[in-house]
């Protein structure tokens, strides 16, 4: 069966089951391969991409599920790594193995839209949905941290203020 | 910004000037390419000067890695080293990684293997390719030299540039190049020619890791990403049991998923071959229930509890033999004799997970005549990996076409010999349509349940105390699981009968007690086992400084000073542990929380740490607030990926020393994903401070170096909190509530 939806603003046409895990239509239909497959239970979040602006986990979404929506990947989420969370993971050196880092930071990316200055606590129980078995998990706390405060909306942000 | 010549092969073209003293064998020139290669080779650009470096006109030079990335940051530091000491600049450097080819890129302290484990690389290939770097920086110098008709001695190097200060002139690595001739005997290199600590000016200073900003875009290349025209793909049931072979197969159920291609019987399972990986995950769940195995393997039957508790029994039974006297110091029972004190110890570890990210996977495509076939894969260990791909279809290994891939984790899960992850890819790429390219990918559950652990253990401790109070005598009788026999014979027999990835750590040189003896009891349950990041030390250092502090409790002296003691002749030691102490603020009291301290020595890396915990009594969590840690692992080559490295592996010794845990009922694996085999998250993650004492000495490992302080510190600290002493690992919830009462 034949879904039609949008991946990084192109629009796509893929013929498969409609249970089919959108995951596996990104990685292996579209060679999308930022987003991995971690645990297919949605455990570990090295799957998360966006759908329609909010982080989803790819491996518990049905590829039926999408269509008619805009689906963001970490390829997408911007053209050159400058995204203020892709900036801060590289200066904060989070990645080790990096398998799961794509994932991590499509839900940074997710938290910071909805709150551009998440406390510590709000960052944790953001974070605390992924498994990250180098072990990154301060730095990644770093990282969030460091891109709330140099992403340009926010510093405008924070200039606005008294 | 570095480049990367990868991730895809480090094949050359053309074949390397080999001068480099001791290497005379020839490397195959421009092998054949068999397959429907994804990339195309690099090829390295510019002339080489030694089987590691070439140097472009452009100035550009290629550095060989030969440590395959899994996040430790060898990509990086190994070339790195090699770089400082040709004086290249840092910013024209390429790094390829290197083919496999042990005999040229083995690490030299891994029995000459191309294997990246033990937290080695660093340590065994520091002074060969500072070596090789020099020798081609002295090549360089005698070319300009002669060149410009002066003295050798006359020149001097900056960055990618040899300087004659007398004239004032200049000239580029590069432009050498041009004129340059490789003299067919390398020039011999003094160790004290080389670089002061002092001189280096890239070791020691933080670079960024080479393959960094590839893990921010998702560009980053691992197996499970290779992508090959025409590619299918592949699951595999596996025997709920090591060793367990398929018997009946009913397979039309699985035939029915829409996809499916074909079915086949391996000597070890039962194989799907689909158009996509969700119909081959499918057919595999279809075939469960129409399978039945032959219990032939080993494993059947066996419950690990039962397990541990014989090895229990076995330990204590002082008439039962050790198989090798694995340390001896003294004569430990003659002073236990002798001794005004005695007290004795029992403890336990269970098996453990790897639990890397990227679950296994390899691609494969073989040639329509089975002859040859190319591989891609994540591996800790390429030589065997193409070893076994070329066992596995009957052919020379010269036809098997290796190309290895970043890792989504390691932790010594990619590092066995038989890398049956990639026989998978190789034994179904031989089922299918030839050559059609066939990626076989686990899932999680495959992972778990067919998962090599960290073995069982089972340690029966004496110690014996003289009249001043001095530890005299400390005998331990360890019995476990085996690990190096199963996961690597060759190297067991290299051994000496030796199991060090079960027995490591478990000797304390660096301790002043002159009467030390171990001896090592190994089983053999048919359990699949293997080293996991800190091998046996995981088990060893928490039963011994666990063991330590029940000592000093007895004695009634505070458990750091008691270290210090003990480490009167290990000065670099006590200067770790002393530090650690103020960093923690050891000596102030706390409400509600208590400080535990340890101390290793882990392959000449000295380690202190001090855990703060609290306890819920209701539920028995132990929650961790804080970690100090304090290292001297020599010349720190890369000080902020040393920091990395042990703040994650602080975070994996906490996963370990808390709440992960794998049991055998009837041979087979309990757990199966991450609902039920408890990695650690963002929330249970203490603050981490982490120190680096740079010293002079020769560097060593840092990657495994910091799992094994993590569970002696916070057990020590529930002791102080709760005097209760845990006794086995992982220190669960239900273990914790059960030993409070």
């Amino acid at each position: 069966m034949a879904f039609q939806f949008t991946v990084n603003s192109s629009a796509v046409s893929v013929d498969a089951p409609a249970d089919t895990p959108l995951l596996w239509v990104i990685r292996e239909e579209l060679k999308l391969t930022g987003t991995k497959f971690g645990c297919g239970v949605g455990l570990c979040g090295a799957c998360v991409v966006h759908v329609d602006g909010k982080r989803a986990f790819s491996c518990q979404t049905q590829v039926s599920n999408v269509a008619g929506k805009e689906v963001t990947t970490i390829e997408g989420l911007s053209p050159d790594s400058s995204h203020p969370v892709q900036k801060a993971w590289l200066a904060e050196r989070v990645p080790q193995c990096g398998y799961c880092q794509s994932g991590q930071i499509m839900s940074a990316a997710d938290l910071l839209k909805r709150n551009p200055h998440p406390t510590r606590a709000e960052i944790v129980a953001q974070m605390s949905g992924h498994i990250c078995r180098c072990g990154t998990y301060l730095r990644i706390l770093r990282a969030i941290e460091r891109a709330a405060r140099e992403a340009p909306s926010n510093a405008q942000h924070v200039r606005a203020e008294p | 910004m570095n480049q990367l010549a990868c991730p895809k092969t480090g094949f050359s073209r053309r074949g390397f000037m080999i001068w480099i003293s001791g290497l005379t064998f020839a490397v195959a020139v421009g092998r054949e390419r068999f397959g429907h290669a994804a990339t195309e080779a690099p090829d390295i650009a510019g002339t080489p000067f030694n089987p590691w470096v070439s140097i472009a006109p452009s100035g550009e030079i290629s550095i060989m890695a030969p440590a395959t990335e899994m996040g430790q940051g060898s990509l990086t530091s190994l070339p790195l080293i090699l770089a400082d000491e040709l004086d290249a600049d840092w910013s024209k450097v390429v790094i390829v990684p290197a083919p496999p080819i042990g005999k040229i890129y083995g690490n030299p302290s891994m029995f000459g293997a191309m294997l990246t484990a033990h937290s080695l690389s660093v340590q065994g290939y520091f002074t060969p390719l500072r070596t090789f770097g020099a020798q081609v920086r002295a090549v360089l110098l005698d070319n300009v030299a002669k060149h410009w008709n002066v003295p050798s001695a006359e020149l001097s190097t900056e960055p990618s540039v040899v300087v004659h200060a007398k004239s004032g002139r200049r000239i580029g690595y590069g432009e050498i190049v041009a004129f340059a001739e490789i003299p067919a005997v390398a020039p011999a290199i003094k160790p004290e020619a080389l670089k002061k600590p002092s001189d280096f000016r890239l070791i020691g200073h933080d670079v960024m890791r080479v393959e960094l900003p590839t893990k921010v875009n998702g560009s980053a290349i691992y197996a499970i990403d290779v992508q090959v025209p025409g590619m299918i793909y592949g699951a595999i049931l596996r025997s709920p049991v090591q060793g367990g072979a398929p018997d009946n197969i009913d397979d039309a159920a699985a035939k029915a998923v829409a996809g499916v291609i074909d079915v086949v019987r391996l000597p070890y399972g039962v194989g799907v071959l689909a158009k996509t990986p969700w119909a081959a995950f499918n057919a595999k769940s279809a075939l469960e229930s129409g399978v039945t195995w032959q219990r032939s393997g080993k494993a059947w039957g066996f419950d690990s509890d039962e397990g541990l508790d014989a090895f229990a029994a076995d330990a204590r039974d002082l008439n039962m033999p050790t198989t090798v006297d694995w340390y001896k110091q003294g004569d430990a029972e003659a002073a236990l004799a002798q001794a005004a004190t005695k007290m004795e110890a029992e403890y336990r570890c269970h098996y453990a997970y790897h639990a890397q990210m990227e679950p296994l996977n390899a691609v494969a495509s073989v040639s329509a005549a089975g002859d040859a076939a190319e591989v891609w894969c994540g591996t800790q260990y390429p030589t065997a990996a193409q070893a076994a791909s070329a066992r596995a279809l009957d052919i020379p290994a010269e036809r098997i076409k290796l190309n290895y891939t970043l890792l989504g984790g390691g932790f010594g899960r990619r590092g066995d010999y038989a890398e049956e992850f990639v026989v998978d890819a190789v034994l179904m790429a031989k089922c299918a349509q030839r050559p059609v390219p066939v990626k076989v990918m686990w899932t999680r559950e495959d992972d778990v349940h067919n998962g090599h652990f960290r073995p069982i253990t089972a340690h029966y401790l004496r110690a014996g105390l003289d009249a001043s109070g001095k530890l005299i005598a400390y005998d331990q009788r360890l019995v476990g699981d085996r690990v190096l026999p199963a996961e690597n014979p060759q190297f067991f027999r290299d051994s000496h009968d030796r199991d060090y990835q079960l027995m490591g750590g478990v000797q304390l040189t660096y301790y002043d007690i002159p009467n030390q003896y171990a001896g090592q009891i190994p089983r053999d349950t048919g359990v699949r086992t293997a080293p996991l990041r800190g091998i046996g030390d995981i088990a060893n250092k928490f039963v011994a400084e666990s063991f330590l502090d029940e000592v000093a409790h007895k004695r009634s002296v505070d458990p750091m000073q008691f270290r210090l003691e003990l480490l009167k002749n290990t000065p670099r030691g006590q200067k770790v542990l002393q530090r650690v102490g103020e960093m923690a603020d050891w000596g102030r009291k706390r409400d509600n929380t208590a400080l535990g301290c340890a101390f290793i020595v882990y392959n000449d890396t000295l380690i202190s740490g001090v855990a703060e915990v609290s306890i819920d009594h209701s539920t028995g969590q132990i929650r961790v607030q804080n970690f100090w840690c304090v290292v001297d692992c020599g010349i720190a080559v890369q000080p902020d990926n040393i920091v990395a490295q042990f703040e994650g592996g602080i975070v994996y010794g906490l996963g370990l020393a808390l709440t992960e845990e794998i049991s055998i009922r009837d041979g087979a694996v309990q757990q199966n994903n991450f609902y039920d085999y408890r990695v650690m998250r963002m929330y249970e993650v203490p603050d981490i401070h982490v120190e680096v004492i740079p010293t002079d000495n020769h560097p060593t490992g840092v990657g495994q170096m910091p799992v094994p302080i993590v569970a002696p510190a916070v057990n020590n600290a529930v002791a102080r909190l709760t005097g209760v002493r845990l006794r086995e690992s992982p220190m669960t919830q239900e273990r914790v509530k059960k030993a409070l009462g």
